[in-house]
Formats: structure tokens, sequence, C-alpha cells
């Protein structure tokens, strides 16, 4: 029998190691797992890359993990405004960051999940982001070409979920979570609702279980109005 | 010589978007269009974080928190609208499915660079966002800013001094001051603002500007 429900948060993130490179779903607060990411705090791997869309944007957790010093690198698209812990490791060099256009991220993401290792993309061409990367010419247009980008670990936040991990969303809290779902080694998730087999149509299922290895249920609270 | 307000200019521009496009705005100065499009005419605004269809910002007692645009106001969903998962709306983005983006920017060069993303190489922290996705990506670009910065320099330059957002992408600039086309010859002027002069917007512009349609050509749309 397959049942990828397990009991707790310490649970959901056992066995995460030091140097993982962790994928974190949502577009500011919304749609990003909180309750994970505190967990990942109490969990204590160190030596963390983190991918986000965001440094903080109204997130409580992101911006207590990097307080602990536990990240040595954020891969970000826009980290602003910027919490004033990240500044303050970055200005002091204690924090790497890796700015790359959102659509980029978000493709990397993608390529990773589905083998492809790299892709040409026009995105960035010219600007200083291109700086040290490869370029090739189709038909005319320069590209650039992007690497694909695996995680040890994603942490997602759904709305519904089954024993066999099938997922939906709520709301624009989609965002990053299903592209970024698809691209871990181990994909945890916490869901606000857990149903039955069989009680989410398969016509609504955003994703599908196989992406996903471990789901906890979290009456996790509503995005605060913005 | 009468300048256009903020208003003026984005109702300049959403004159211009024809009934059945797909449309996304960047920050600032854009998110005014979607007041000036009439009533009759159907605009689909798109939001890099998974929206088609969005609506206006809800009456504080109507709020769903779950929902979102790029700069994480809440909005509402219009009837038709639908929701996806980021690659798929960079994907509408980078895969030239958007009819237009509109963006402020900083500087536009007379070959269509943008720079709207840094003030310079060194940023405390820096920021791109979708920026250099929408520019590159969108099947048109346009331009939606002030024709001076507040110290007076022009924003239309010959070259950027700015970082650049992307190279050559920019067709058309609206300003509080005329509207214009990026072309081979660089800009030339479609609309100027009334009782301006030639010389008087070409004073107030570092880049050369043309006039093809000159002088009676205003009103164009």
């Amino acid at each position: 029998m397959i049942d990828k429900r397990v009991k707790d948060v310490a649970e959901a993130l056992d066995g995460i190691k030091d140097g993982s490179v962790v994928l974190v779903g949502g577009f500011g607060v919304v749609g990003q797992p909180q309750e994970l990411l505190e967990g990942l705090i109490v969990q204590g791997a160190r030596d963390l890359t983190i991918v986000s869309n965001n440094a903080g944007f109204g997130s409580p957790m992101l911006p207590k993990l990097f307080a602990t010093g536990h990240v040595v690198k954020l891969i970000c698209s826009f980290p602003r405004p910027t919490p004033p812990i990240f500044e303050e490791l970055y200005k002091a060099g204690k924090i790497q960051l890796e700015i790359v256009p959102q659509g980029t991220i978000a493709e990397r993401i993608r390529a990773a999940a589905c083998g492809i290792p790299a892709f040409y993309t026009p995105t960035a061409v010219g600007t200083k982001l291109a700086q040290g990367k490869e370029t090739r010419e189709f038909d005319g247009r320069i590209f650039l070409m992007e690497r694909a980008l695996h995680a040890d670990v994603a942490l997602i936040q759904a709305w519904r979920a089954d024993r066999w991990g099938n997922l939906t969303y709520r709301g624009t809290g989609r965002n990053f979570n299903p592209v970024m779902a698809m691209a871990a080694d181990l994909t945890v998730v916490q869901t606000r609702h857990i149903v039955e087999l069989g009680e989410l149509e398969p016509e609504i299922i955003v994703t599908p279980g196989i992406f996903v290895d471990r789901v906890v249920q979290i009456d996790s609270p509503d995005p605060p109005p913005a | 010589m009468k300048q256009l307000d903020r208003q003026e200019m984005a109702a300049r521009l959403a004159r211009d978007i024809p009934d059945g496009w797909y449309v996304n705005l960047g920050l600032g100065l854009p998110t005014l269009i979607p007041d000036h499009i009439p009533e009759h005419r159907e605009v689909v605004f798109h939001s890099e974080n998974g929206v088609l269809g969005m609506g206006p910002v809800p009456p504080k007692d109507r709020i769903d928190t779950w929902l979102v645009n790029a700069t994480k106001q809440n909005i509402t969903l219009l009837k038709g609208a639908s929701l996806f998962h980021h690659a798929d709306s960079f994907g509408m983005i980078r895969g030239g499915h958007l009819d237009l983006c509109v963006l402020g920017a900083y500087e536009v060069a007379e070959n269509g660079d943008i720079a709207n993303w840094a003030t310079s190489d060194n940023d405390a922290v820096p920021a791109v966002g979708g920026a250099m996705d929408l520019s590159a990506g969108s099947k048109r670009l346009w331009v939606l800013m002030e024709h001076t910065t507040k110290e007076g320099r022009s924003r239309l330059v010959k070259r950027c001094n700015y970082p650049l957002t992307a190279s050559c992408v920019v067709k058309r600039v609206y300003t509080n001051l005329a509207v214009l086309d990026v072309t081979a010859r660089g800009f030339a002027i479609l609309d100027i603002a009334p009782g301006l002069t030639f010389e008087a917007l070409q004073a107030r512009t570092e880049a050369r500007l043309h006039w093809p349609g000159a002088p009676a050509h205003h009103g164009r749309a």
C-alpha cells in the first residue's frame, strides 16, 4: 500500500543532509510552506543552498532560517524588500546571492524535472547576468545557455492531498510549487487538507503523486491581506 | 504646452491596446492602465505568478488572500480567468504568447535597449524579478515612463548608462510629452503633447528625434 502521509513536520524533514540544495515554493508568503521552513530550522541541516523567488516579502520563516547562519547561498530573482538579516549577512559576505531572472529560475527547475541538462534562452542576453555564460546563435538570434537546477529537497505547500501524494493548490498559492515538486530527490509537502483516495477528481489534480515523497497535514493560517 | 499627468499617460497608452490582446503590465505607471480600458473592450491581463484574467483590487471586506499579483497585492479574478504554475506562466512570456508587455524604465536607447532593473553595477542587494524575461520574450514591448528625470535629464538616450535589462527590444515609448516608435533610424514621433514643438521636445531629449508624419499627424491610434 502506498501511503506518503507522515505524522509530523519532524518526520517529514527527517534525513535532510548538510549541504543540501532546497527548493522552497511560494511567491512572497503565498504558497510558501512556513511550517516546513520552521521545521528545517529545528532539523538543523547546515550549509544549505535555498532556491526561492524572494528573500522574504512577508515570509515570517525565511528570514529566521537565514538568521540561523545555516544558509550559505540564496538563488533568487527578487530579494526585495530585503529582510534586514539577509542584507546584514550579504554585506558581511556570509551569504552568497545568485540573481536569476524569474522565468529562468522556473525553466531551470522545469528542465531538471524533465531530464534536460541545459537549454538556450534569449532572457538576459547582453546583460551583466550573462557574464561568463555560453552563448549560441540560432536562426540569427543570440541565446544564452542556462543549466538545469536540480535539488536535493523541495518544500511545497498544497491545499489538498491524498495518501498517494496527489496535490491541488489554492489560488495563486500554486506559483512555483508544482514545478519545484518535480525537480528534487525528496519532495516534502505540507497540505491544509488530507482527503480520501479518490476524492480528488483526476481532472483537477495539478501535481500527480509520482513527484511527491512525504505529505504532512498542517492547519496553517491563510496568508495575511496584502 | 500641456504635459500629460500620470493618469493621462496611462489613458493615452490604453487607447492603443486593441480588443483581444493578452497583456502583462510592469510595476509603477503601467499598473494604472487597466482603469482606462473601455468597458466593451476585452483585454486579458496576465500576472507572472500564474494568472490570466486579473481583475481589479477587491474591496476590503471581499479580499481572498490567496489571490495576489506580481507585486503581491490582493486581486480579483474575472470570469474566464485561469490559474497556472510559474513555468507555464513564464512559458507564456518567453514563448512570445503575450501580445504586449508594458514596462516602466529608467532609460530607453534609440536602438531599443532598455534599462529598468538596476541603477548601478553595485546596488546593495540586486533584484531583477521577471523584467528580463518580459523584455526578451514579449511579442511587443512598450515603455511607459516620464520623458525626463526629476532633474530634467532625458530618459530617451543614445546609449543606456544603467545596466541593461535587454537589448534592441523596445518597440514604442509613451511619455508625458510624446509617443515615439523605435525605428531603424532611431526615435520617430507618432504623437506630441498639445502645444509642444518639435524643437522643444528635441531640447528635452538626448537621442535624435525624427517626425515622419510632421506636422499634421496628431491623434494617431
